[in-house]
């Protein structure tokens, strides 16, 4: 039993957690909740070195050197374009931390309750599956896999097969409270974890990191069940509550439901956009053309996405909006939830390079603009503009919403090239008469408007 | 009543103060708002470094290092990379400031 000073700190820690997620539910507090929540992590750790007998005590230290270096370097160092799947990683290595956890404890298996047994075989089952598809996540964002859906015959029975036999081996475990058994079962879920992941579609990917991250939490909570720690059990049942309502929040923001996203690749949706339609014609300008078409137009509303952030081109842009700004021209970023790879995302980019918060305008606002504006710059966007949303029912992005780029008097697409974008789906808009495309790297082509701007 | 009943009703009422915590938020705030959940569950650390300070072998002490090396990324990663994202939302900061000061992180 640990001493009653210690379980009052872990009160007090948990109380900052639930006040840290209070705090990053709103703008002004959001940065003061997530300080918060270091807070009560960091008293909690210093609390569990007194409170519990710890042996071994210089090794614990230079492991949590080893993992502390890294992580904040990595979390400061890198682009912000990779955030989406640094917080995939984190979010893996947290499952598969609970899962050792949870196996190293069964190794005095006969002083468990039932209750513990049962919960630490979760914890191993959902921390791996955590692991395993996070991993998987990572690899499709980082683009060192394909973000298409992958699916293979039979897929549906062998991810079945896999969750009855990682259920049978959970109750086996529980029944033995055997080490071995538990070491296959967190293999088995590893394997259930890629299973999960594999035939999501990469636009999909962020909810897919969201809903992973609240199994964390719940291997996490099951993690503080076995050790019979409180602050454990709150924290990881807080993330695992709110992490499924932001879950179903994001889903709702693209138009989907989690099960379809799951699942939605079995059923067969059509999602490979075959190359026949890439060689129709395109109506393709140069810099100096576009630079026109902006310069004259009452209303410009720029459409950023991922491409954009790739480039780095958020200063460029935020240059050229300046300049049209200057002789008179009125100018908004119209953001979709999703623009970027997670929703938010696209705003953090356009924040870092001051652009005003006004001339950000969240999706229903900007499509009531869209169609007054005569020009709509889209850099670098593509799915979050392609009307196959609104109107081919057979498209795997029907019904999600999109900015109606298409109700400008005329669109100019910067794009790299004629692939599709993340999802992997042709887009009609791009064919359109109205549309003019400059080809080009995003920072490059937005730099020759910038230039050419100036010459007028 | 027992532990067991004790942790049990502590998970009951930590799912509904979960649920209720994030019931409104708007959707540009979804992002750090799933990063700093996620850091929040980093505090599995408090479980690796209780195993491994009662690891009785070599074998146990190793994995419950990685354990903790895991979870510890987790914890002090997710914070800092959560701040991070936050920081843009201040917007008050200079326009040349294109690479953030170097700073070492809150926790």
């Amino acid at each position: 039993m640990i001493p009653v000073w210690a379980q009052v700190c872990y009160v007090v820690a948990a109380v900052c957690f639930i006040l840290a997620l209070k705090g990053l539910a709103s703008p002004k507090s959001a940065r003061r909740g997530n300080l918060l929540g270091a807070f009560g992590a960091l008293l909690a750790v210093v609390v569990t070195f007194f409170a519990y007998d710890i042996d071994n005590l210089g090794w614990i230290l230079l492991a949590v050197a080893v993992g502390a270096v890294p992580g904040a370097l990595g979390a400061r160092r890198v682009a912000m374009t990779a955030m989406p799947q640094l917080v995939a990683l984190f979010n893996g290595v947290g499952g598969g931390a609970a899962a050792l956890v949870a196996i190293l404890e069964l190794r005095h298996a006969e002083l468990l309750s039932d209750g513990a047994l049962v919960a630490s075989a979760f914890t191993i089952l959902i921390g791996s599956v955590s692991f395993a598809g996070s991993a998987v996540t990572f690899l499709k964002l980082q683009e060192l896999m394909t973000g298409r859906p992958i699916t293979f015959p039979g897929g549906p029975f062998v991810f079945g097969g896999v969750l009855v036999a990682a259920l049978g081996l959970g109750v086996w475990t529980v029944a033995t409270g055997s080490v071995t058994l538990a070491i296959i079962l967190a293999l088995v879920g590893l394997l259930a974890g890629v299973l999960l992941v594999l035939p999501v579609g990469g636009a999909d990917v962020p909810i897919v990191i969201s809903l992973l991250n609240a199994f964390t939490g719940l291997a996490v909570a099951a993690g503080g069940y076995v050790l019979e720690n409180a602050l454990l059990l709150v924290a990881g049942t807080l993330v695992g509550a709110s992490g499924t309502i932001l879950t179903r929040a994001m889903a709702r923001a693209m138009g989907r439901s989690v099960s379809s996203i799951l699942f939605g690749a079995f059923k067969g949706g059509s999602t490979a956009g075959g190359g026949e339609a890439s060689d129709r014609p395109v109506r393709s300008a140069g810099p100096d053309d576009v630079a026109i078409m902006l310069a004259y137009a009452r209303r410009v509303i720029v459409v950023p996405g991922y491409g954009l952030a790739v480039a780095q081109a958020q200063h460029t842009i935020r240059e050229l909006v300046d300049l049209l700004e200057k002789r008179g021209v009125e100018v908004g970023y119209a953001i979709h939830p999703v623009a970027g790879r997670m929703p938010g995302h696209m705003n953090v980019l356009l924040a870092e390079a001051n652009v005003p918060y006004e001339q950000l305008l969240e999706m229903d606002t900007a499509n009531g603009q869209l169609r007054t504006a005569d020009v709509a710059l889209v850099v670098g966007a593509n799915d979050v503009v392609n009307p196959a949303a609104r109107t081919s029912p057979g498209s795997p992005i029907y019904g999600m919403p999109i900015l109606d780029a298409d109700h400008a008097g005329a669109i100019v697409f910067l794009k790299r090239s004629m692939r599709p974008g993340f999802a992997g789906i042709e887009n009609e808009l791009l064919f359109d008469p109205k549309t003019t495309l400059l080809f080009g790297d995003a920072k490059a082509s937005l730099t020759a408007l910038v230039t050419a701007l100036k010459s007028l | 009543m027992t532990e067991g009943v004790a942790l049990l009703t502590v998970f009951v009422l930590a799912v509904f103060v979960g649920f209720e915590v994030v019931s409104k938020v708007s959707s540009t705030l979804h992002t750090p708002l799933m990063s700093g959940a996620n850091a929040i569950h980093g505090v599995i650390l408090v479980g690796a470094v209780i195993v491994a300070g009662t690891a009785d072998e070599a074998g146990v002490l190793v994995v419950a290092l990685i354990a903790v090396v895991l979870a510890t990324l987790n914890l002090v990663g997710g914070f800092v990379v959560t701040d991070r994202m936050l920081e843009m939302f201040g917007g008050t900061r200079p326009p040349t400031a294109e690479v953030a000061p170097a700073k070492v992180g809150g926790e």
